[in-house]
């Protein structure tokens, strides 16, 4: 054993306060990484959230309905920004809800907050983590549009779209965190399931809604992401655009204060 | 608060609900020493360290870590931690979790000294959940020590080790101290804090019942244990000045006892056959027993 490795020096232990800017960012980008390599590393967290929205999309749009879309542009759109949306939602509602419920319940966030964790780092990388998903999520979605479902995609587009699609997990990375904030690990993925379902059939981005329901969509923010998605690809949306866009950042606001405020006062 | 104090709570009271937790508690981790905090169960020690380490706020009182709050990242900085229930992330290898603590400071060992200083390199490349309970905490330790802490907080970091590894743990925290850390150690193990501490801190009830060196707590009580094989009637052992309690196993008479010179002269005297006499102080599990029986309810 080597006496000398675990020695504490006092002139290195006086300088512990400081934080060089460069060891800050590393602590956040450390976090980050390593929460993706352990998503990445649970199969039945990675699978189904970059998979099944693209093999969704190829089914119903290639497979099923490939001709008629073919002959039918808007529908074309309405289908695939539906499981683009889609794609976008669950790792947000799940890597944050399901994920901040158990490592709340297993001790784990309680530790970090304990250890010098830099403070926003541990949300930080959770969300970069949902943000990279929502990226190959896009990319697998648009590179199956261009080449199966022969949707036509200008690269200014597929780049709007990408955009749209990263700050557009930032709504459900919220609403998950809300949901692991109050919630026991073992409640915390049926709630998020049961919001994720919910979501995706009456906010209309899957199936154009009956006129009576139709009213109860804009409560979703999987609505607002969608319009925001079918104007990126060249058609109107219902409403205005930077109405869209206040819902989705008020919705983010909101429930991501209320969480924090959660984990200040309870953990 | 004493200069060398590094972290301590003062008048520190909280309450779930009706369910007081700490009463009042006054609590001082020095530089340099290895202080254990026993109790039992629901004594309060797990609430006073959350309170210590930021992650609750006292009803009442003060706590400070380095002269500030705990919530400082600053304060933190200086501070390795090992809970009691913590699952880390299952999914990351042993360096990984290490490399991923040792982030958070500004001057951390390297992943490859950690792991050789905690005796965990065989664990190096093993995914956290598929380590045996012992080897979690000894990956636990590992994060806890990898900042090059001035103080270490431990909650119960043994249970579930194994002798080889238990002695291996207490080598580290030995030398820990040696170079100027200050260790604050939750245990059940009394012979860990025997072996370990510089100072005990007993609690009861949320309340500080002592505080001082082993020797210290230990003097609380002036009872010693006195065994022999004699012949003489336990009843006759028993009616005698100074004895407390007598008891009989295998062949052997133990005496508990106030006076102990008295009762061995005594006993001598009575039985001139009398064999393998043994006089010994009370250990801290006795004086801890004694201490935390006697905290009125």
């Amino acid at each position: 054993m080597n006496a000398t490795a675990i020695e504490i020096p006092g002139s290195r232990a006086a300088t512990n306060r400081a934080m060089p800017i460069g060891r800050v960012l590393n602590a956040y980008f450390t976090e980050a990484k390593y929460e993706t390599v352990r998503m990445l590393r649970t199969p039945a967290f990675g699978i189904p959230f970059l998979s099944l929205p693209v093999a969704l999309y190829l089914l119903f749009a290639v497979l099923l309905f490939g001709s008629a879309l073919r002959a039918d542009h808007k529908s074309a759109v309405f289908t695939f920004t539906a499981f683009d949306v889609f794609g976008v939602m669950g790792p947000g509602l799940f890597g944050f809800g399901a994920v901040v419920a158990m490592e709340r319940e297993q001790g784990l966030l309680a530790l970090k907050r304990a250890l010098p964790m830099p403070p926003a780092a541990y949300l930080t990388a959770k969300l970069i983590m949902a943000m990279m998903f929502g990226v190959i999520v896009t990319a697998t979605m648009i590179a199956a549009a261009l080449t199966l479902g022969h949707l036509p995609l200008s690269a200014a587009q597929c780049t709007s779209l990408t955009v749209v699609n990263i700050l557009g997990t930032l709504p459900f990375c919220a609403l998950g965190l809300f949901i692991g904030t109050r919630t026991s690990g073992k409640a915390a993925p049926a709630i998020a399931n049961i919001i994720y379902l919910a979501m995706i059939y009456l906010s209309g981005i899957m199936f154009p809604m009956p006129k009576s329901m139709a009213a109860m969509a804009v409560i979703w923010p999987a609505h607002h992401l969608d319009q925001l998605a079918f104007r990126v690809l060249g058609n109107p949306s219902e409403g205005a655009a930077w109405v869209h866009v206040a819902v989705l950042a008020g919705v983010t606001l909101l429930f991501t204060a209320l969480s924090i405020r959660r984990l200040a006062r309870v953990g | 608060m004493n200069s060398d104090c590094v972290a301590g709570l003062a008048g520190v009271s909280k309450k779930f609900g009706k369910t007081v937790a700490l009463d009042g508690l006054d609590l001082e981790v020095r530089r340099g020493e290895l202080f254990a905090v026993l109790g039992p169960n629901g004594a309060g020690k797990s609430t006073a360290i959350s309170i210590m380490l930021g992650l609750r706020s006292p009803d009442q009182g003060s706590v400070q870590m380095f002269g500030e709050s705990p919530r400082r990242v600053e304060a933190r900085r200086q501070v390795g931690v090992m809970m009691q229930e913590v699952a880390l992330a299952p999914e990351l290898r042993v360096r990984e979790q290490i490399d991923l603590a040792a982030s958070y400071y500004p001057d951390p060992l390297t992943v490859d000294a950690v792991l050789e200083i905690t005796h965990t390199t065989p664990l190096r490349d093993r995914p956290y959940g598929k380590l045996s309970a012992g080897q979690k905490r000894q990956a636990q330790f590992a994060v806890a020590v990898c900042g090059r802490p001035k103080l270490l907080f431990l909650d119960e970091p043994t249970v579930g080790l194994d002798i080889q590894a238990r002695e291996m743990m207490w080598g580290v925290l030995r030398r820990l101290v040696e170079q100027g850390a200050s260790i604050v150690l939750t245990t059940h193990y009394l012979e860990e804090a025997e072996a370990l501490a510089d100072r005990v801190a007993v609690l009861a009830r949320g309340r500080l019942i002592a505080c001082g060196t082993v020797s210290e707590i230990r003097g609380h009580i002036v009872q010693k244990h006195i065994s022999c094989s004699t012949t003489l009637p336990v009843h006759e052992v028993e009616s005698w000045p100074g004895v407390e309690s007598v008891t009989c196993s295998q062949l052997k008479m133990h005496i508990r006892a106030n006076n102990a010179e008295d009762v061995v002269r005594r006993l001598l005297a009575a039985d001139e056959a009398l064999e393998g006499l043994e006089v010994r102080r009370a250990g801290l599990s006795e004086a801890f027993a004694e201490l935390t029986q006697e905290t009125p309810q």
